[in-house]
């Protein structure tokens, strides 16, 4: 994943935090959030992850006129056939996720998303079935070109769905 | 709001109810908000009848933003320096969750007081759903 721009705005981090049930008026409430120690509207410390919404290829979004593997009039949207974890039908799973926070993100930041493969290893799985194992390292970056997040996540591809 | 140091001691407990009956619509809101539009957090017929898994289930980050809160609620807004989990076991529709920080560590960097948290997300059934570490900064 590359984002080339990704706005930290207002409206996104009070639907975000509205999301994960956190009342918090920092992140709605300009106000009030002058007057606290980080001295703006700032994100959640997950909401990084919602840079997917600026990535023009992400895999996990309907795009407009293109097969979605969703329901519909069948099960899913797309052939048996050509399923499989490609197209994220219902393999891959998200096993760990740690952010590093080195520098303050505030609303109005214009942050730049970079993303490197990391490490990839197997393991058997306890039902039975290989698991497979990757991490991905994304970098973000503000519009100063200053490192104020980095993100690892480890994904696990398993054989088989667990019982 | 922040926390002192002088205030701390390793084996404090800090705790919060996340959430109660886990809705299929606070899932779809969370997809929504963070771009996450994968069907099996959303979809039921899809879910179930393709993935083969028994219902819908919430994001793993889902819970960790839900387990963020309870951390910034309590370390006191931007001051964490590291959030780690690892996602141990699924989240359903109808789960209440509660978050448990607990004080592992307390150190000092450059002469910035410094707290580790181990963390904790656990289900009605006393499973852990996510399991981590955090560090925040502190006071003196």
């Amino acid at each position: 994943m590359a984002v080339e721009k990704f706005p930290i705005e207002a409206g996104h981090i009070m639907m975000f935090a509205r999301s994960i049930g956190d009342k918090n008026p920092i992140y709605y409430d300009e106000v009030y959030a002058k007057a606290t120690e980080p001295g703006a509207i700032v994100p959640p410390p997950t909401f990084t992850m919602s840079s997917a919404q600026f990535d023009p290829d992400y895999f996990l979004r309907p795009k407009i006129g293109e097969p979605w593997f969703g329901s519909g009039k069948n099960p899913t949207g797309i052939s048996q056939a050509s399923g499989g974890s490609g197209g994220g039908a219902g393999r891959g799973l998200h096993a760990e996720q740690h952010f590093e926070y080195h520098l303050p993100v505030k609303a109005g930041d214009v942050l730049k998303a970079e993303t490197k493969p990391g490490k990839k290893w197997e393991k058997e799985g306890r039902r039975g079935g290989k698991l497979i194992f990757s991490e991905t390292i994304t970098e973000y970056r503000n519009q100063n070109q200053e490192l104020v997040v980095t993100a690892r996540g480890i994904g696990v591809v398993t054989e088989k769905a667990p019982d | 709001m922040a926390l002192k140091k002088s205030e701390l001691k390793i084996g404090d407990v800090h705790e919060a109810l996340l959430v109660e009956d886990l809705k299929r619509t606070q899932i779809v809101q969370y997809a929504g908000a963070s771009g996450d539009y994968n069907p099996l957090h959303t979809d039921e017929i899809f879910a179930t009848q393709v993935a083969g898994f028994p219902s819908v289930f919430a994001h793993g980050m889902l819970t960790m933003g839900m387990t963020g809160a309870m951390l910034t609620n309590f370390v006191g807004d931007g001051r964490l320096t590291h959030f780690g989990v690892r996602f141990t076991k699924q989240v359903f529709p109808g789960d209440t969750l509660k978050a448990k920080a607990t004080v592992a560590e307390i150190h000092e960097k450059d002469g910035q007081p410094l707290v580790n948290f181990s963390v904790e997300t656990l289900n009605q059934n006393g499973d852990i759903v996510v399991s981590g570490w955090a560090t925040a900064r502190i006071d003196e």
